[in-house]
Parts: C-alpha cells; structure tokens; sequence
C-alpha cells in the first residue's frame, strides 16, 4: 500500500480491508462463473439478433464438418473396395491359344506375381457377347477379333514397384499392352484429396469468417457499454476484467454456434442417407453412411467454441485500450 | 506523511497549450483541502494527474510514497483502487441499482459478496440512501445521485478522496450537506482534494484552498 492513513485515524475495519490470497482466488472464480453466466443472460436480452448471429456461425462451422464428413464416408468406402491392383495384359491376337496358355503357365512361377488369369479369346468374346450392346456387331464378323488377355496380380503393391512391373511385362514379345488396372481408384484418391483439401481452404475461410462475425457482433456490444467499461476503469478495472464479459460472449456465441452446426450436420446426413445407401447397394458394398463420431463433434464443438472466443479476444484488445477516461 | 506532492508539475496538452505550469505543494496525510479558480484554470487537470487519466509532462506527481512518474500503464488500476473521486455527472450506471453502483468497486477488488453488501450498506447508509438501496439511480434526485457517487468513491476506504465540482449542480443547501460528508470522512483519516469554484461555499468551510489561475498555482492558504 502506497498510501497509509494516520495511525490515529485507521478506520474501523480496516485490518479486514485487504483482500486475502485464498479469498481473491476464490473470488476470481466465482467472478469467472457470474460474468460467464451474465454473459449468457445478455444474449437473451436480443433474442433475434442473437438467433441470426447464432444461425450465421452455425451454418459457417456446419459447411465444412459436414464436407468433412462426406469425404469421410469416401475413404471409408473405397477402403471397403477390393483395392488390390492389377495388371491385364493384352496379347496380341496373332499369338496362339496354346502359347496363351504357356505364358500364363510361365507367369505363375514369376516372383513379383500372386495370381495369374488367363482369358482365352473365346471367353473374352462370351463375356463380351453377355455384357456389351454391340454383341450383335460380332456376328458380322469372320472371326473373333479379341486379343487374350492374361489378368496377373501384382504381389507388391508400391506404385514404382508397379510401374517396374508393367514395364517388364510390357516388354514381352507377346504382349501387346500391359495395362496396370490402378488407374480409377488414384484417380479417386487424388478428388479424396482434392475434396479434402478444398474442405480445409473452405474451413479456413469460415473459420475466418466466423471470427468476423463474432467480432463484429462483440465490438457492436463493447460500443453499447461504454459508459460502463469507462466507470469500470476509473474505479480501477484492470484490462483484463473490463475484457472478460466480452471472451464469455465469444465463449458462448461460439459454443451455441457450433452445437446447432452438429445438429446441422446430422440433420444434413440423415438426409442423404437414404440415397447413399442405395449407391453402395449398387456397388453390393456394405458401406454404411456415418455420421460425425464423437471425436469429430467434439472437434467441431471445440474448434466453434475456440474461434467465439478467440473473436472475442481480437475485437476487444484495440478497442477496449482505445476507452480510456478522459 | 504527504498524501499528495506536486513537485514543478507541468501539463502541456497536444497542440502546445500548458494546462498546468509549475506546480508545486503539498497535501499531507489527513489533510482536507480545495482547489479553486475559474474554469479551465486547470482544476480538472490537476485531478485528472492524481488519477492517472492524464500524466504529467514535466515535474513529479507523488501519491502517498508512489512516484507516478513510474507506474506502467499496468499498474494503473492497482493506484486508481486507492483513490475514492466523485465527478460532478456523477458517473452512474442506470443499467443497474444503486446497490450494484455502489457495489462496482468492490467487485473490481475482488470483495468475498457477504463482506461487500455489508460494506456497500455501510457505505450508503452514510450517506443517508440506505433505503434506496434497490432503486435505479436514475429515478434519484441530483444530490441523491450525487450521495450515491461518494459512497461509491468511499465504499472500498479509500486513503485519498478526490471531488471534482461535488456540488456543481446542487442547490446550496444540498451543496452544505455534502460538505459535511467530505468532513466526516476527513475527520476519520481520508485525505480529501475537492475542486470547486463555489467561492461563497468554501469560505464558509474555513479549509486551506488553492487557488489555480492560467495553470499556476497562485494562492495557497486558509
């Protein structure tokens, strides 16, 4: 204490004046919890502001968990799907039947292969008689134009390993074409990826914009209490608790916010469900749509929460030094 | 022990123009002084440099044995918790009771809320608005709000009290009233600053004045 009354003139009750250490913790806390729940209570003051501010951060932070989620539900399916790559080898059709036959034969005792298939050139054209629309072009034809095909699995699944492969088996005399059969589920994982990483660019973006909302919203109330906030500092308010009504906003903008998103995100599934179930039934898959785990909700609730109060914290640092008592 | 020091205390406002110029004196501990001249003398600045709303460009401000001077902005709301100052508007809030008003400080302080009701009570009982304790300031009268603001200023026993125009808006008889409280609080130990240009009502008082006039200090005596 700088400044000490006359011995002579203590008042009463002046022992009890300082505030203990045990008593100002404890009052930290229970301060916390009123300003937090005050906080609450003046959201309610403006309900329908308070609802479309709540509606614009819900739909922000829904937009990319349920993208998320879809993606999600992507990789999952194509984990289900029988991955293993293949390489077909297109003979050319000069080449016998029987020669056919013995490369396949040779194939088999090749290392680097875990299972060989031969489709003789008759097959190829049952198969293709059975499936195709232009089955009845074939029989305008003299013969079989179809090359044999010998369907080989690689027993090494890396892409140069592959590659390496292919170029071998290209290079035999009586292949035509070796065709390394990968090409649809990479072209899959690069749009996973690529949908992915748009769903971090569009999280970011939200992520901002949602920080702006809850600014924006914050600094509108800070300029509403001013008076407030200048009494405060005269009757010596530190920065920090002149800020603190404002973080517990942002705290429940934020938490509000994103739990109406992961009711958003559940609701949006529970949409899709159907048709998605009915694709993988397409696909004879077992997939089954998910919705966010609780991991990912609380992921979504506490990236939501952390963005309010993070807004809270940068609409109020600049303004609240700027009402200074003058 | 002086409460106050002016030590050759200059305030040069931007754009040049010397709000205060040379201050120099004293206000020991207990003391019960005013601080007068014609408006924009400087009565407010000088106020304002105790509070730490404004800082001294030349010269030193002492508070208690605290140099101003080197207190950070941090610091400043520990100094600001020392001092008790009633404003002339009052500075109510109307969102809220006159209890809570009362209250603020406290809060601010980190009170234990048994301790501080008993405090705020005590607080406005002094002041005689007790009764009042539920109602919003705003449907008081001038000198009730004007008592709601010094207990406020005194709630948390403040060793320095600092009035600017206390009875600016008051009639005199209020105006008398709240003399008589600032002597009370005086004659229980608070050193008490109040700036007032109601020359009628501080001869009667019979305290030590200081006179500002162009931002120099001009006078000091009873």
């Amino acid at each position: 204490m700088a400044i000490k009354p006359q011995e002579k003139a203590v008042p009463r009750g002046a022992q009890k004046h300082r505030v203990g250490h045990l008593d100002r913790s404890r009052g930290w806390f229970r301060h916390h919890i009123e300003v937090a729940l005050q906080a609450l209570v003046r959201l309610t003051i403006t309900p329908v502001a308070t609802l479309m501010t709540l509606a614009v951060l819900a739909i922000a932070l829904a937009l990319p968990g349920f993208l998320f989620t879809v993606v999600n539900n992507i990789q999952q399916f194509s984990i289900g799907w029988d991955t293993n790559p293949r390489i077909m080898l297109y003979l050319n059709t000069e080449v016998e039947d029987a020669r056919a036959e013995q490369l396949s034969l040779e194939l088999m005792l090749h290392g680097g292969l875990s299972g060989v298939e031969l489709i003789d050139r008759d097959q190829g054209l049952r198969e293709f008689s059975s499936y195709s629309e232009f089955a009845g072009m074939l029989s305008l034809l003299d013969s079989n134009p179809l090359p044999a095909v010998i369907l080989v699995l690689p027993a090494d699944h890396h892409a140069a390993a592959l590659q390496q492969l292919q170029a071998e088996l290209q290079s035999i005399p009586e292949v035509s074409e070796a065709v390394l059969d990968l090409e649809w589920i990479q072209r899959l994982n690069a749009y996973l990826l690529m949908a992915e990483r748009f769903s971090w660019v569009l999280a970011g973006l939200l992520a901002l914009a949602v920080l702006l909302v809850v600014g924006n919203t914050i600094r509108m109330t800070l300029e509403s209490r001013r008076d407030e906030i200048l009494v405060a500092k005269l009757v010596g308010a530190t920065d920090a608790w002149v800020r603190r009504p404002f973080l517990y906003s942002g705290f429940w903008y934020g938490l509000i916010g994103s739990l109406f998103a992961y009711v958003l995100v559940q609701v949006s599934l529970y949409l899709i469900t159907g048709p998605a179930n009915q694709l993988a039934q397409l696909y004879s898959s077992n997939f089954v749509l998910q919705g966010l785990d609780l991991t990912s909700g609380l992921t979504l609730i506490a990236t939501g929460t952390g963005l309010g109060v993070l807004g809270g914290f940068l609409s109020t640092g600049r303004h609240l030094r700027a009402i200074e008592p003058s | 022990m002086a409460a106050i020091r002016f030590s050759n205390v200059g305030k040069r406002y931007e754009g040049g123009f010397d709000a205060l110029t040379g201050v120099d004196f004293t206000l020991e501990s207990g003391e019960m002084a005013f601080l007068t001249g014609h408006s924009g003398a400087g009565k407010s600045t000088l106020l304002k440099l105790i509070m730490l709303m404004e800082r001294a460009s030349r010269g030193q401000v002492q508070v208690g044995d605290q140099d101003l001077n080197s207190l950070s902005r941090r610091n400043i709301p520990q100094h600001r918790r020392r001092i008790g100052v009633v404003f002339q508007n009052h500075h109510l809030l109307f969102d809220r009771t006159v209890f809570d008003n009362v209250a603020l400080p406290l809060q601010i302080a980190g009170y234990d809320p048994s301790d501080a009701a008993r405090r705020v009570r005590a607080a406005l009982d002094k002041v005689g608005l007790l009764m009042r304790e539920k109602q919003n300031p705003i449907a008081l009268s001038s000198g009730e709000q004007q008592r709601v603001g010094i207990a406020r200023a005194i709630v948390n026993k403040p060793a320095v009290l600092l009035a600017d125009e206390p009875t600016g808006n008051l009639d005199p008889e209020l105006s008398e009233g709240v003399m008589r409280l600032f002597e009370q609080f005086n004659r229980i130990g608070t050193t008490v600053l109040i700036a007032s240009h109601d020359i009628s009502l501080i001869e009667r008082m019979r305290r030590r004045t200081l006179v500002l006039r162009g931002g120099r200090l001009v006078a000091d005596g009873y």
